[in-house]
């Protein structure tokens, strides 16, 4: 790179002045994701001025900036997990099937532990949760053993729990859907913490963890090596399979959070509807941040960002009033404009289309 | 191991063929479970219950045999159940809303799940773009188009579907297959002899076996991969208009979730998901598996519904697993 000087040079035209931050700022990895999140809630401001007020009331935030954050928070739990897994060259397609075993677990476990009784205090809550995330870990480990022991391809290993997962669920529920009434555990996925909803503190927790956890130990070094090249991160003496496997577990384990929020939310668990398409929705919001979907490349704020762009979507198409049918279409949209901004060989074929029509009008 | 000296060589050599071996053990497999179904059910190995296998499952049946190209190729279409609940909308809109005839608006359907399978082709194979991807996002626009056609369910009463409909093929003895197990009888030898005995088919096996080696020894790479997604958008639509006809109805939630039975199909005949390796016929009775399945619960009776989830994911796993037993052998 040759050396820049610290002010631009006067000489140069106006549009080259503003050229070179532009494109040094869209190099950023972060700055599709957060143009699109930008632009989506700039666009409802626009049209619809309540969109972006925010009120206190009853030591409560409300806002519909509140409620996006609050509603992406399963996504965005779900989603820190599949970065990880995507970024060791991964894919876990059973999420939304872990997601809904461990919302029957919890609920089964709560129910049964007294959580129907008039005063049970906190311990159904404890046995709850640590009982759908035991479940969580195990299906985690099933999912790596699969993939790393059996040596099977990460989608149809996956596939496996995907498909059986559901049926596990109901086995566990009876095939009803089980309903919590123990005030406790609304408080997961429904309560209030210093004016925010609980959820949004649940992902903002497990983001610090993980940001911490890979970029400021080697552990982020590590998991973007086995990205680029397992082979080649093994033989550096890197522990690749230890660590594919705890992206698995981890990935699982995230499902398992998510499903307490999901059925804390709604009081309830539904072992056929819990989670339903969410892997292709963790899947999507990773694919917006800018993670590699080959691998290596991962961005777990962009991961966050992405599922708060599919949920802004939604919230758009019901705020605007348009028929929630649209909304498929859109994500379509979306997801076809992201992925062909990310792919080399599209952004090559427009600059040569670009460089030949001003070739022809010189 | 005198025993296996004795066998004739051809027959040796047909089970070293790890192709061969996992799609005999499909096989195998179908017939030990019709013959448990057998010894604990009365009338379960009437033929009548093995040709209703066919005519329940026939839109499954054609959707997984696109489905087998394009797993063969190396790729995946997750579009699949979406296309085939697009073409079942377009079918009931077009003949019950605007009076076209049903001959018309099946070859609508049909080139336009080509054309679309086609598109998400091109953007896979020009731009390099993973095809679980695309294919997801092509699932959310059919299925999108689809309800933007219609929300609500609209039931198909034109006479020349509900007589194709009830039309029976009588095999004799009492016996009868419908229009769609017919159809995707036909689908199926096609796509064997397609598979097996054209250009094409060849080159989606050299394809799925390894890219870079087919592309030097000069097979039109690009051109086969678009078309194997062209052909399973195609495969998908036929599945929605026998689907139509199966249903009397077009519906944007009809096929939720085809896309996973349909892999799981192929997985369960044989075919290896990392492309390069597998058999048509294996498909097929993947298919007749997976019906299989569901039959026997349904004579049961006292066996939950989600019994069949737990019993396919089962399955899945023990035919992965005998895959990556027969590819290691190979290698050795």
């Amino acid at each position: 790179m040759s050396p820049q000087s610290p002010s631009p040079d006067p000489a140069l035209p106006r549009s080259a002045r503003f050229a070179a931050p532009l494109r040094r700022a869209a190099a950023w990895p972060l700055f599709w994701p957060l143009l699109t999140l930008a632009l989506l809630l700039a666009g409802n401001g626009l049209f619809n001025p309540g969109f972006l007020s925010l009120r206190w009331q009853d030591g409560h935030l409300y806002g519909n900036l509140v409620d996006i954050a609050n509603r992406a928070a399963p996504l965005a739990v779900v989603s820190l997990g599949m970065t990880l897994v995507i970024a060791v060259r991964g894919l876990d397609i059973s999420v939304g099937a872990v997601l809904a075993i461990c919302a029957t677990v919890a609920a089964w476990v709560v129910v049964r532990a007294g959580g129907g009784d008039a005063a049970p205090g906190l311990l159904p809550l404890g046995l709850g949760i640590l009982a759908a995330l035991a479940v969580a870990l195990a299906c985690g480990a099933w999912n790596a053993t699969l993939v790393l022991k059996a040596g099977m391809q990460p989608i149809v290993a996956t596939l496996v729990l995907m498909v059986a997962g559901r049926g596990i669920a109901q086995l566990v529920s009876g095939g009803q859907i089980i309903t919590v009434y123990y005030p406790p555990y609304a408080f997961l996925g429904g309560g209030f913490l210093f004016g925010l909803p609980f959820p949004v503190y649940v992902v903002a927790g497990l983001f610090l963890g993980l940001y911490l956890a890979t970029e400021r130990t080697a552990l982020g070094l590590f998991v973007r090596s086995i990205g680029h090249n397992p082979q080649a991160a093994h033989v550096a003496g890197v522990r690749a399979r230890a660590i594919t496997a705890a992206a698995y577990v981890f990935c699982a384990f995230c499902a398992g959070v998510a499903g307490l929020l999901v059925s804390s939310n709604v009081s309830s668990a539904d072992a056929n509807n819990a989670g339903l398409m969410l892997e292709l929705d963790a899947i999507l919001a990773v694919c917006l941040g800018g993670t590699a979907l080959t691998g290596g490349r991962f961005s777990l704020a962009g991961s966050v960002l992405g599922a708060l762009i599919i949920q802004t979507l939604t919230s758009t198409i019901y705020a605007a009033g348009v028929p929630p049918q649209v909304n498929l279409v859109v994500k379509a949209a979306l997801v076809f404009a992201v992925m062909l901004l990310q792919s080399a060989e599209f952004r090559g074929e427009v600059r040569r289309r670009l460089a030949r029509g001003a070739g022809a009008g010189a | 191991m005198s025993a296996t000296v004795s066998l004739p060589r051809r027959w040796r050599r047909s089970l070293a063929d790890p192709q061969r071996a996992s799609l005999l053990a499909t096989a195998m497999l179908f017939a030990l479970m019709a013959g448990a179904g057998g010894v604990l059910y009365d009338g379960f190995l009437n033929p009548q219950v093995f040709l209703n296998l066919l005519i329940d499952n026939a839109f499954l049946c054609v959707v997984a045999v696109g489905m087998t190209f394009v797993i063969l190729s190396g790729g995946i279409d997750l579009s699949v159940g979406a296309v085939l609940a697009f073409a079942t909308v377009l079918c009931a809109v077009l003949v019950q809303h605007h009076g076209w005839h049903p001959l018309a608006a099946i070859a609508l359907a049909l080139a336009l799940g080509t054309g679309f399978g086609a598109a998400m082709g091109l953007l896979i194979q020009r731009y390099r773009l993973p095809a679980f991807v695309v294919t997801l996002a092509g699932m959310f626009l059919a299925r999108g188009a689809a309800t933007l056609l219609s929300v609500d369910s609209i039931s198909i009463d034109h006479p020349f579907m509900t007589r194709l409909a009830y039309l029976r093929l009588p095999l004799g003895g009492g016996y009868a297959l419908s229009v769609g197990a017919v159809v995707a009888l036909v689908v199926v030898a096609a796509a064997v002899w397609v598979a097996r005995s054209t250009r094409f088919g060849r080159a989606v096996y050299a394809i799925g076996g390894n890219r870079a080696s087919a592309a030097l020894m000069g097979l039109p790479v690009a051109a086969t991969e678009v078309a194997v997604y062209a052909l399973s958008g195609f495969c998908a639509a036929l599945g929605g208009v026998l689907c139509a006809l199966y249903m009397l109805s077009g519906y944007s939630l009809h096929g939720s979730a085809l896309e996973l039975d349909a892999i799981a199909a192929v997985v369960v005949g044989g075919t290896l998901l990392a492309g390069g390796s597998g058999h048509v016929l294996g498909t097929l009775l993947g298919v007749l598996i997976l019906g299989l399945i569901q039959t026997l619960i349904a004579f049961d009776g006292s066996l939950s519904s989600w019994w069949t989830k737990i019993a396919i994911g089962a399955l899945l796993l023990v035919f992965c697993l005998l895959q990556r037993v027969l590819a290691s052998r190979r290698r050795r």
